[in-house]
């Protein structure tokens, strides 16, 4: 019985802490907000790659740390205290999708480069309907003598603008009913066409992903039928458990900021933190906080070693985290008053991290939805 | 990151767990209906307690030389656990075991552990609260209940209020100026009363749920021997903070919030709506799996402060957010209860329409009790933000 970090989890805690307080502050986030910024910060990424960060979960052989998903989580609160753009999710997620498929050109040929963070893949999942749910799909392939032709259109799908590959799940025919399936389509394929979807989080890219008679070879095919819906769920719950570190550190963040000008900010000839009013909502967040990163622990745990409980710690720690993360913010908002509304400001950076957080991979009603599921209720 | 437990402990878990099965007190239907404070329930009470002593299951981690096992902590969490998966009714010396008991070990005299300890385990002496006055309640710092040292005893005068358990208790701790011009937090001392003594007089009084649970207690010219003073003299606020400590983790235990979340999920199996169980309602899953997020959160934040203990790391405000958290969650749960009963939410026991013996409204009702007592929420948020995250203290009064 050992709840809590390893010593080197908390020496990767540390170090990605100071490291993106050096090369990551609140000035460079804001830079992100600009209208001419890809939200890709390359020279950020060449040094988290050279720290061994975005290959944490690939295996070994493939140039990665073979970490575990609790290791991510560690690195993942940190990237949402400092709220890092760019392809870290996207490429994580696709790591662990790609370690697992049977393919295994793919893996030799894709794996190396996003360890390395030379490439970017990202998941085409989510649709016009399934910005809650991700359920059913619409997105149809066909298996022609040239090889699988797709047609549909993919929403919310992360960092595409910037992406050399996509993993698309799709429905294909099988037999007389239709399964899942999940097709390797490079970005530079005829009949593809990417568009950015504006998001007030300005450290997310989501675009739209239209695929026009999109025709790839056979070998493209990933996985079909309940390998991969079973793959989708893994990665749909690591989105979870990384999205509810981001949350955590995010969370942390903002409660850091909220104490800071509480302090220092004076009404009525004295502190505002000396006020109770204002005292007891940095105590709130304080109460949300500290019993949810135990919850995200345990969620990443979950992952690692008790296959079983992993769905279900992982529904408890997004839907809850996500929660816990907007309510900070719109906390952390009324103790800086007026200052904290305005652009210039670091707090809208978290605020607007927050709301995107809430409902990626599954809205809280979605996650709870699924608790309930879990505990067969 | 392990979850697991070492094959001894298993091995000790499976022998607790078998011993329950055995031994657990069954509920006879007469006991339900007798008051809180009826001596026949406090005997029985008293019986349980003594069982589950004799078997070795209280306060495990105690020293040997003063009744326990010396048990790690694992052995005693394990028990705890196994205590609620059973759903083993709560101990009547509780107050002894989690906060004088715990409080004397730290600041008694060998001879107070000796004479106090074991009796406390064994339910030989059941011990209540002597802190909140009428004056002197988030503020308690500024009671006034007087104790004058004159040659080897003090004099005791005054009053306590919200006293639990003061009617049958044998022992109070209890909190006494014994310096009236020294600043507030440097004039108190702890002293240890026999509820025997001459001058003391209780008068119970009657809690919105019915029950006789707390009390007045008043102390007219009571001879405490100088030999019950815990810690020095003047500086019980101390000790008092010591046992406060205690009762913020006792108030905000995980486990007592698991096994009240287990019975909600229960009434929800069992209510219906539009003609099937309300666990199949759309809304009733949203609230439950809701109030499971932070049941869960706060099951696996035990755990890392179990750890943290092991591990000899400091615990800062941790008691505090335990006690606000899970009051506050047990309320909420309790509040979900109501909605799944409608219009039977507000049967009393008496009533034969009453669901699961009309016990949710009255733990709504004692669950909002435990949120003020034991510091309420507010207290806690002041302690939180003050000493958790260095805020500014609140302005003193002016002198009067």
């Amino acid at each position: 019985m050992n709840f809590g970090l390893s010593a080197d989890q908390e020496l990767l805690q540390r170090t990605a802490r100071d490291f993106l307080a050096a090369e990551w502050p609140p000035a460079a986030a804001h830079a992100v907000f600009d209208a001419d910024h890809d939200g890709y910060p390359r020279k950020l990424y060449e040094q988290m790659a050279q720290l061994g960060w975005l290959g944490l979960l690939a295996p070994v052989e493939f140039g990665g740390a073979g970490g575990t998903c609790l290791d991510a989580a560690v690195l993942a609160e940190e990237l949402g205290r400092a709220a890092v753009p760019g392809p870290y999710l996207a490429n994580t997620l696709s790591i662990l999708a790609l370690r697992q498929i049977g393919v295994a050109s793919v893996r030799r040929q894709w794996l190396p480069l996003l360890a390395k963070g030379q490439a970017v893949v990202t998941l085409a999942w989510f649709e016009e309907d399934t910005a809650a749910w991700p359920f059913p799909l619409k997105a149809r392939g066909s298996v022609g003598r040239f090889g699988l032709r797709l047609n549909g259109t993919k929403r919310f799908v992360l960092d595409a603008h910037v992406a050399d590959a996509f993993l698309v799940v799709c429905r294909l025919p099988a037999g007389r009913a239709q399964s899942t399936a999940i097709v390797l389509v490079p970005r530079e394929q005829a009949g593809v066409a990417v568009r950015p979807m504006n998001d007030v989080d300005r450290t997310r890219r989501p675009c739209e992903v239209v695929l026009n008679d999109v025709t790839v070879p056979r070998r493209s095919l990933l996985a079909t039928g309940g390998q991969a819906e079973k793959l989708l769920a893994r990665v749909q719950n690591a989105a979870a458990v990384l999205l509810a570190a981001d949350c955590l550190g995010g969370a942390e963040r903002l409660l850091e900021m909220a104490v800071e000008y509480a302090k220092v900010r004076r009404q009525f000839g004295r502190p505002i933190g000396s006020f109770q009013a204002v005292k007891h909502r940095c105590a709130d967040m304080v109460a949300q906080i500290e019993p949810a990163r135990s919850l995200v622990w345990y969620a990443a745990h979950a992952m690692d070693a008790l296959p079983r409980q992993a769905a279900y710690a992982a529904s408890l720690a997004k839907g809850h985290l996500s929660e816990v993360f907007s309510n900070v913010a719109e906390n952390a908002l009324r103790v800086f008053g007026g200052i904290g509304f305005t652009w210039e400001r670091d707090l809208h950076i978290w605020f607007k991290r927050a709301q995107w957080n809430r409902y990626a991979f599954g809205s809280p009603e979605w996650h709870r939805e699924r608790v309930a599921q879990e505990c067969r209720w | 990151m392990d979850l697991t437990y070492p094959p001894q402990y298993e091995a000790f878990r499976r022998r607790v767990r078998a011993w329950l099965r055995k031994n657990l007190p069954s509920r006879p239907r007469g006991l339900a209906k007798l008051a809180f404070d009826d001596p026949r329930r406090i005997e029985r009470a008293k019986q349980w307690q003594r069982k589950l002593y004799e078997a070795g299951y209280v306060a495990m981690s105690w020293p040997k030389e003063y009744g326990g096992q010396g048990a790690d902590v694992l052995t005693q969490a394990i028990v705890d656990e196994e205590l609620v998966r059973a759903q083993a009714p709560p101990l009547i010396g509780q107050m002894g075991i989690q906060m004088v008991g715990p409080t004397l070990i730290q600041f008694g005299t060998e001879e107070q552990k000796r004479r106090f300890l074991p009796r406390i385990l064994t339910a030989e002496e059941i011990w209540c609260q002597g802190y909140s006055e009428p004056n002197a309640g988030s503020d308690l710092a500024s009671l006034q209940t007087r104790a004058e040292l004159v040659g080897d005893e003090f004099i005791v005068n005054g009053q306590k209020i919200w006293t639990s358990n003061a009617q049958f208790a044998d022992w109070m701790f209890c909190l006494v100026r014994t310096d009236p011009h020294a600043p507030k937090h440097h004039g108190i001392s702890y002293l240890l009363i026999d509820m025997k003594s001459p001058g003391i007089s209780v008068r119970p009084l009657i809690q919105m749920t019915g029950e006789r649970g707390f009390n007045e207690v008043w102390f007219e010219n009571v001879r405490v021997p100088r030999s019950h003073l815990v810690g020095e003299l003047h500086q019980g606020w101390q000790v008092a903070n010591a046992t406060l400590l205690h009762e913020r983790n006792m108030l905000g235990a995980a486990t007592t919030t698991q096994q009240l979340f287990a019975a909600l999920v229960r009434l929800a199996k069992l209510c219906t709506r539009q003609g099937r169980s309300a666990v199949e309602d759309p809304v009733v899953r949203q609230r439950l799996a809701a109030l499971a997020m932070r049941v869960e959160a706060m099951r696996y934040h035990a755990y890392r402060q179990l750890t943290d203990t092991i591990l000899g790391r400091p615990r800062g405000i941790a008691a505090s957010v335990n006690k606000l958290v899970s009051t506050e969650l047990n309320h909420d749960i309790t509040v979900c209860a109501l909605n799944l009963l409608g219009s039977y939410a507000t049967q009393t026991s008496e009533s034969k329409f009453a669901v699961d013996g009309g016990r949710w409204i009255r733990e709504f009702m004692f669950t909002l009790g435990m949120i003020i007592g034991g510091g309420t929420s507010e207290i806690q948020k002041n302690i939180i933000g003050e000493r958790g995250l260095g805020l500014p203290r609140e302005p003193r009064a002016l002198p009067e």
